[in-house]
């Protein structure tokens, strides 16, 4: 049998979502947001909940994740993403919201906003995706970057004195009376998407049962900050970021 | 049915009317001296009759962006707070005109600069009518001088901002929000459905339907050829907006030789003051812009060519008489009085300024 | 006993070479071309089709979402 009679959409395995667009993606090659994109598009595919679903994008990296996912989407200013989900889960309760943010907008500019949003215990899912490093602004030190971690804004590593420690954040956020799934994933290999998406899909499906605020944190990449192959980062990022950022579940509850 | 006359603070007057409005959310933090919004709101709990949302933020600025998610999915949304906290607004409010959404926020202003006095001021002109937040963007402004305005300005306030898309601002004093007054408030409007939403507001984010595209929300475009068009979009807006929109208040001008140009509780003030000099003979009138933007320049301008002097009266160091300065193109005499740090003219103090000018 | 055989379909001009889906397959079926796509990136594409099991982990991993998996049971 040749390669031209298996393709057959009877045959299909895998393929890129419907609710991923053909807009090609800004992000460098290797980049952890396409994935996380991926695992979006499919649980709210899987769940049939496109028409109701509204997505918060940041302001970084992922500032235009609304070009490649085809739902309705508000743009936030940097690190509000989880007031304007508030605001919009609480006045359409029965709509499906998230967010998408990165480290600083997160764990730096919107802390308050984030644990104040978990605190109440917001039905919304905040997706964190934490590579350490500011990307869009040219790689700049992040609160999640690691001691010794050489940054465009801490280029002889993070060191202590001045600059602080990496900030564990989901940590944090599991201590929430208002959170009722914190988890940290990955998308490094094929068992770890599969996981993270299942992780994400109880996710949302909290948020529509209204148990409180879900936090998926994804471990990631960032190849062009950290200056290294996508495949070096990979590695990198189990050495390095791993020990720091351990994988699993902080709360699930 | 008979008018039902109320006599409550001009705070609680925003917050009853925004309920009677069918405002869909409010969103807030508190701040002296126009904490009596939230408060009132949480009293009332509109949320078990109308189903408005009220919702205490843990700051100015995450109420603000509350304001901005509410407002993109084409809610009627509200925030209101006092000097300071509008200042950490502006974030928002320039967000916000630059995504085109209409949402209702007031200010009852206090003296600045920084921490200030609690008590009132009218030192935020500038931050509202010539910017606050960065870019170029305009605020509808609206400036109540009695609790009665305080409600009537909320349907306004509202119906501007849903007419162009864009914010709109209550601009009061601490005068005017903690003033007791009697009040008429509007009948109970029904909320918005989301049906009607989406007819209404067909950009408005809630959940993309089938066969439409998705909505998005957003002031970013990296195109500068693409951003000087939308610019140019909003100047548009703004031209119209200052063509259609402008109101004032005008008392005794008809005979006028001189006129006091006030807002505000000095516009009160001021009224007075007009009494006790028409008393003396001088024929003054009182100019009251309601609309600070849109500034009622042709107007002004109109009575530049019928008076021999204008006196504008302010809570701050000089800030409204600089676009009635403008306004009149310099062809007559622009005295400014004005008194700080939320300290309140008396109206003999302003018959004295005015005399100056005679 | 039956045997699982998998092909990939790469969509070339979306896919950047970031060579994870290289790493990812278990038998080796990809690699980057030595030609590139229009926008400079050497794409990935089959050097052993015969060994492709269709178990998608190419699929999964790439970041582009520019691989469709096929697989039949022969």
């Amino acid at each position: 049998m040749n390669t031209l009679e298996i393709i057959k959409p009877e045959n299909l395995v895998y393929g890129k979502p419907r609710l991923m667009n053909d807009n090609p993606m800004h992000y460098c090659p290797g980049c952890s947001h396409g994935v996380i994109h991926k695992l979006i598009a499919e649980v709210i595919e899987e769940m049939g909940m496109e028409e109701q679903t509204i997505g918060i994008a940041p302001v970084g990296c992922a500032v235009f994740a609304y070009n490649y996912l085809d739902i309705d989407w508000q743009e936030a200013a940097h690190g509000r993403a989880p007031a304007l989900a508030t605001a919009v889960k609480r006045l359409n309760p029965d709509k499906m919201v998230f967010t998408y943010q990165g480290d600083g907008d997160l764990a730096a500019i919107g802390t308050a906003e984030t644990i104040h949003a978990c605190n109440r215990g917001e039905n919304i899912v905040i997706v964190f995706v934490n590579n350490a490093i500011y990307g869009m602004t040219g790689g700049q030190m992040a609160p999640t970057t690691l001691l010794g971690m050489s940054t465009a804004t801490c280029p002889h590593g993070r060191n202590v004195e001045l600059n602080g420690y990496p900030l564990k954040i989901s940590d944090l956020l599991a201590q929430l009376d208002g959170t009722c799934l914190v988890t940290r994933q990955a998308v490094h290999t094929a068992a770890a998407v599969k996981k993270a998406k299942k992780m994400l899909r109880k996710a949302f499906e909290n948020s529509m049962s209204h148990k409180g605020t879900s936090i998926v944190e994804f471990v990631s990449t960032c190849a062009s900050g950290w200056k290294m192959s996508p495949d070096q980062s990979n590695k990198w990022m189990v050495e390095n970021m791993f020990p720091k950022y351990p994988l699993g579940d902080l709360k699930d509850i | 049915m008979e008018d039902e006359v109320k006599l409550m603070k001009g705070n609680e007057a925003i917050a009853h009317a925004a309920i009677r409005y069918g405002a869909d959310g409010y969103f807030g933090y508190p701040i002296t001296p126009q904490s009596e919004i939230m408060e009132t709101l949480m009293d009332e709990k509109p949320w078990e009759t109308t189903g408005m949302v009220v919702l205490q933020a843990e700051s100015e600025v995450s109420a603000i962006n509350m304001v901005y998610g509410g407002a993109a999915c084409g809610k009627r949304v509200m925030t209101s707070s006092s000097s300071p906290g509008i200042s950490l607004k502006q974030e928002g409010i320039s967000y916000m005109a630059g995504a085109e959404l209409p949402a209702l926020i007031v200010n009852v202003m206090r003296g600045g600069p920084g921490l200030g006095t609690i008590q009132p001021s009218q030192a935020d002109y500038f931050q509202t009518v010539k910017g606050g937040g960065h870019g170029d963007y305009r605020l509808i402004t609206l400036a109540p001088a009695s609790v009665q305005e305080m409600a009537d300005h909320v349907a306004l306030g509202f119906d501007l901002a849903f007419k162009y898309n864009n914010p709109a601002m209550i601009l009061a004093d601490g005068v005017i929000g903690q003033m007791m007054e009697k009040v008429i408030l509007p009948e109970q409007k029904p909320r918005k459905t989301e049906e009607e939403i989406r007819k209404e507001q067909p950009w408005a984010t809630l959940g993309k339907t089938h066969g439409r595209k998705p909505n998005i929300i957003t002031s970013l475009e990296l195109d500068p050829a693409v951003m000087e068009q939308n610019n140019i979009r909003f100047q548009q807006k703004y031209n119209q907006i200052e063509e259609n929109e402008v109101i004032y208040e005008e008392l005794l001008c008809d005979d006028a030789e001189y006129l006091i140009v006030a807002f505000g509780s000095t516009a009160r003030i001021s009224q007075t003051t007009v009494e006790l000099a028409r008393k003396e003979g001088i024929k003054v009138g009182l100019f009251r812009p309601i609309t600070l933007w849109p500034f009622p320049k042709k107007k002004l301008k109109a009575y530049s060519e019928k008076v021999k002097g204008i006196l504008t009266v302010e809570l701050n160091a000089g800030q409204m008489v600089e676009d009635v300065k403008l306004a009149v193109e310099c062809k007559i005499p622009v005295n400014f009085y004005g008194r700080l740090g939320g300290i309140v003219p008396t109206p003999d103090e302003v018959l004295d300024e005015l005399k100056k000018l005679l | 006993m039956a045997k699982i055989k998998g092909t990939v379909v790469v969509d070339t001009e979306r896919c950047k070479g970031c060579d994870l889906c290289v790493v990812a397959c278990p038998t080796d079926v990809l690699e980057l071309a030595k030609e590139v796509n229009s926008k400079g990136y050497n794409y990935a594409r089959m050097k052993n089709p015969d060994e492709c099991i269709g178990c998608a982990n190419c699929g999964y991993v790439c970041p582009d979402g520019c691989i469709t998996i096929y697989k039949v049971k022969i």
